[in-house]
């Protein structure tokens, strides 16, 4: 499911499978998508951010069209507890093996890998991340 | 501040297209006259197989290089240094003035972050400044490549170094008229390019700037921001477009104007050397 913003309209809550991951989208190249991310973190219930949460940033292929400073997502991932993943959508390599590493974590996330759960996935990669 | 403005002047009111430069091994200053002979010589050359020509034109090509003290920001920068081709139509009589047509400069201004664990035989002069043909800059950067083994790259400014850069000059004290402070966004993904320009009067910038920035010298990135985001609402109040998710292409001051495809302009001497020490930190990070 895709959608520009949250909160997602409510008339189709009822409709709605359950959600096990959340990729917030963030384009390098416009500052308005990194708002629009920020101001729909706030309707992200508490329980998603123990490893149902990611951030995935786009466009960093090209360094100068760059609106959007790297370290400021870099700290809105350490705010969030979750993890960030660059790729550059453009290139159909660098697409594909990021649609897969979005698969693999929604498995995780949907508890269909045995005795691996979201937050140990979660936490697995931000002690990587520290190094 | 100190040295002969007049020399400085010249890099005022031109436009010059950035370029990054690695550090050149075994550059000598004493030998600024022979490197002019050898550039020359080169040029020569390279016209004779056809390459630097402009069309039906004869020309006797000079070539100068001087040292440009005045540009230099702390004890630990190399002065800058001055390339000028010059032309003399031989159709023309003897004691008519030389043509310029093109300069070059090399400079660093507070780039002690590149200086700082040079060994001796580098010299760091790691912002290029070029203004004229193509042509000429193509010869001549291939013969400082040659010559002293560094890169030229072009230096171009990302839309984020862009509102750095207008924040921080929109908020100069000139005391002229100034011109106004124009922003030029280009918007991504229509069938027609779209372009749309935005310009404040600069009494108006510079108040708001002056509301935002907490300790006068210093600016930060919040404060950056700030100000970019009171610009863009102020535009989405009024014509209901995100400027925010358009791409930033040119901002101009009456300090300095400045285009993503890394061509500057400057315009005011007093502020020159704080430009220049910007566009410095950016071949920098370029190079690094």
């Amino acid at each position: 499911h895709i959608a520009t913003s949250l909160p997602l309209p409510s008339e189709r809550d009822h409709l709605r499978p359950r959600i096990d991951l959340i990729v917030f989208v963030i384009d390098i190249k416009s500052k308005c998508s990194l708002k629009n991310v920020e101001a729909s973190l706030a309707y992200v219930d508490g329980s998603f951010f123990l490893g149902k949460v990611c951030f995935l940033v786009t466009g960093v292929g090209r360094v100068n069209c760059c609106s959007v400073e790297i370290n400021a997502i870099s700290k809105l991932g350490e705010a969030y507890s979750s993890p960030v993943l660059f790729c550059e959508l453009e290139l159909e390599g660098v697409r594909v093996a990021t649609a897969q590493r979005l698969l693999r974590m929604l498995q995780i996330c949907a508890g269909l890998v045995s005795g691996f759960s979201a937050l140990s996935f979660n936490l697995l990669m931000r002690n990587s991340a520290d190094d | 501040e100190s040295g002969d403005p007049q020399r400085t002047a010249l890099l005022l009111r031109k436009a010059w297209t950035l370029y990054s430069v690695t550090p050149l091994y075994r550059f000598c200053r004493g030998r600024l006259r022979d490197y002019a002979r050898l550039l020359s010589a080169f040029i020569a050359a390279e016209r004779q197989k056809g390459l630097a020509v402009e069309v039906g034109v004869e020309l006797d090509i000079k070539v100068a290089l001087s040292s440009l003290p005045e540009l230099q920001g702390s004890e630990q920068d190399q002065p800058a240094v001055l390339v000028q081709l010059s032309s003399r139509s031989r159709a023309s009589p003897k004691n008519s003035e030389d043509k310029i047509l093109w300069s070059g400069c090399f400079c660093c201004v507070y780039g002690d972050d590149l200086s700082e664990n040079m060994p001796e035989d580098f010299t760091c002069l790691p912002l290029f400044l070029a203004n004229g043909a193509e042509s000429y800059m193509s010869v001549v950067g291939n013969w400082f490549q040659k010559t002293f083994d560094c890169i030229f790259r072009r230096l171009a400014i990302s839309p984020f170094n862009l509102s750095w850069m207008v924040a921080m000059w929109a908020g100069c004290k000139v005391d002229k008229a100034a011109s106004a402070v124009e922003l030029v966004f280009s918007v991504p993904r229509l069938p027609q390019p779209l372009d749309i320009s935005y310009a404040i009067h600069p009494e108006d910038a510079r108040a708001l700037w002056d509301t935002i920035q907490k300790t006068p010298g210093e600016i930060t990135q919040e404060e950056v921001d700030i100000f970019m985001d009171c610009l863009y609402s102020h535009f989405h109040r009024h014509f209901k477009i995100r400027l925010s998710a358009t791409k930033l292409v040119k901002v101009s001051t009456a300090i300095a104007s400045a285009h993503c495809d890394g061509i500057v302009k400057m315009l005011h001497s007093q502020y020159l050397s704080g430009v220049l020490m910007l566009l410095t930190e950016l071949a920098i990070s370029q190079i690094q």
